[in-house]
């Protein structure tokens, strides 16, 4: 099964693998929101990737900033933060944080980072 | 004498005295409600009053009919709640002690987050209809108002009762048609959200409505600030939207307090175990309703179906037992679609909205998923059952878990049944 559940602390993140995908070669889970099930499946390599199926080209420093405050964040509550927690604590004001993942930075970011979507949109 | 504390006498939380004032021992537990507000008010029904279709007096009643009598009842504001300690500072300089504490006090909207949104425009081109304030002066608005660009703007997520601005879209489209002036309002509909709904299947059908209906839809759009000047919303990606009249659903936060407190997170809302309702930080704090973090619809429904839930691990927790109860994210909502028509819809954490009859299986008489005159009716006689039922904490004729009889499963919606 998922290593999310182990990593969510009351269970409060359920996903649940709906498709595959390939990407470098490695076959990856995917939830019904097209993000990745199993958090132990994503590397640098493979943010590349899906960062450029949102039409980011390149992650820059700035972009690297966000990812690993997510994980970080995420590794620590089992929750994926959300806009309002990014501008507060990121260190990248909302401004630039649309700039740099445009239309849903919490959203795109976690994707990227290979974490659920955030749970703001209910 | 052991005390339980209930902060907020709204849905939720008079809900839970009325449940837990038959339930407890009074010779053991001593329960006490605090709320510095002395009017319940129905919010379904702001809705319906920019139309003209409620007045204020269709939607407020002293909160005092709704207690029990001998209700232990504090009237003040809350200043901060000391978890540590188990006490409550109120704002009168009060300290109270707590062996238990419910909050559920609630959400609000908070317009002075949005840059530009209380600017001069405010409540003269810029109005809300989820306070009764707003929803009174937009009524008196519409009333002259001869046409232009309509606005309804989600600000961001998440907001008390997600279906209610596009309700208000549908109304609008039907109010302005029955006046005659359809043609010269252009109605679009802002949100932050990648479609019309939270809830994808719910989604699809009511996106087909907002098409029908000629209301445009913006997606994606994360509102930074309002021009005030040049009647513009503007995203934080600098896309703009021109207005002649917005219809705003500020953020929502939760009350103050929780961050003074040190309760909540990034918008006051208290993080809670999704499925026993108990506080992530403090065993003897429970949450319950639009105060609490669940990733449920904050709507009057969801607090129903968790007061039942949360009775019961309150009577567990008392008794020192595993808290057994376990919440769903069960959700019921009508959906006013215009013309005397509604839709009803019903899921949970885990089941999307699926087609059927509710409440009883293949009889309703309630359709799901569709639009019909009885489910407006149902929402209407709603009000009824609100007032006389369920803040009493009477029982309606089903539990709180979500039920599959009678629905349309997937498979079946997938063959184009929808």
């Amino acid at each position: 099964m998922s290593s999310r559940k182990q990593s969510s602390q009351e269970d409060n993140i359920m996903s649940t693998a709906v498709a595959e995908k390939i990407l470098l070669g490695k076959t990856l889970a995917i939830d019904a929101d097209g993000n990745l099930v199993n958090i132990s499946d994503w590397n640098e390599e493979i943010a590349a990737e899906l960062a450029k199926e949102e039409g980011i080209e390149i992650l820059t420093e700035k972009h690297w900033q966000v990812i690993n405050y997510m994980r970080k964040v995420y590794s620590e509550t089992g929750d994926s933060p959300s806009i309002r927690k990014l501008t507060k604590e990121s260190g990248v004001d909302t401004k630039e944080l649309y700039a740099l993942f445009p239309k849903g930075p919490a959203k795109k970011a976690a994707r990227i980072a290979g974490l659920p979507k955030p749970k703001g949109c209910i | 004498m052991k005390n339980l504390v209930i902060l907020g006498a709204g849905t939720a939380g008079t809900m839970m005295l009325n449940k837990l004032h038959k339930a407890l021992n009074p010779a053991e537990w001593k329960l006490t409600i605090v709320d510095n507000e002395k009017e319940h008010y129905y919010q379904p029904g702001f809705l319906f009053i920019p139309f003209g279709i409620y007045s204020r007096e269709d939607v407020i009643k002293p909160k005092k009919e709704f207690f029990p009598s001998n209700t232990n009842l504090i009237e003040s504001e809350i200043w901060k709640v000391l978890p540590e300690f188990s006490k409550v500072h109120l704002s009168d300089g009060k300290i109270i002690d707590y062996d238990i504490l419910i909050i559920a006090t609630g959400s609000r909207t908070a317009p002075e987050e949005t840059e530009g949104l209380t600017g001069g425009l405010w409540r003269n081109d810029i109005f809300d209809f989820y306070t009764l304030e707003g929803a009174l002066a937009l009524a008196e608005k519409f009333k002259t108002w001869q046409g232009g660009r309509l606005v309804i703007n989600i600000t961001e997520m998440p907001i008390k009762c997600p279906v209610a601005p596009l309700e208000f879209a549908f109304l609008a489209d039907a109010f302005f048609e029955d006046k005659g002036i359809r043609d010269k309002v252009k109605i679009t509909y802002v949100t932050p959200l990648a479609e019309a709904f939270t809830k994808h299947k719910c989604a699809e059908v009511l996106g087909h409505f907002l098409d029908d209906k000629g209301i445009e839809l913006e997606a994606e759009f994360n509102t930074g600030r309002i021009d005030n000047e040049n009647k513009k919303i503007v995203s934080w990606d600098e896309r703009e939207i021109d207005f002649d009249l917005l219809v705003t659903v500020p953020t929502n936060k939760g009350a103050d307090y929780i961050e003074t407190s040190g309760l909540g997170d990034e918008l006051n809302f208290v993080p809670v175990d999704k499925h026993t309702l108990q506080s992530s930080a403090n065993k003897n704090i429970f949450a319950i309703g639009d105060a609490s973090n669940i990733p449920a619809s904050k709507a009057g429904s969801v607090a129903h179906f968790a007061s039942e839930i949360l009775t019961e691990n309150i009577l567990n927790y008392i008794s020192n037992r595993p808290l057994s109860a376990r919440f769903d994210g069960h959700a019921n909502c009508f959906i006013e679609s215009g013309h005397g028509k509604a839709f009803l819809i019903d899921f949970n954490y885990d089941v999307e909205p699926m087609p059927g009859k509710f409440p009883l299986a293949f009889i309703g008489p309630f359709s799901l998923l569709k639009e019909s005159r009885t489910n407006h009716l149902g929402k209407l006689a709603f009000r009824w059952i609100y007032w006389n039922i369920l803040l009493k904490g009477r029982e309606l004729p089903m539990g709180p878990d979500m039920s599959l009889n009678g629905k349309v499963l997937d498979n079946f919606i997938n063959n184009n049944i929808l």
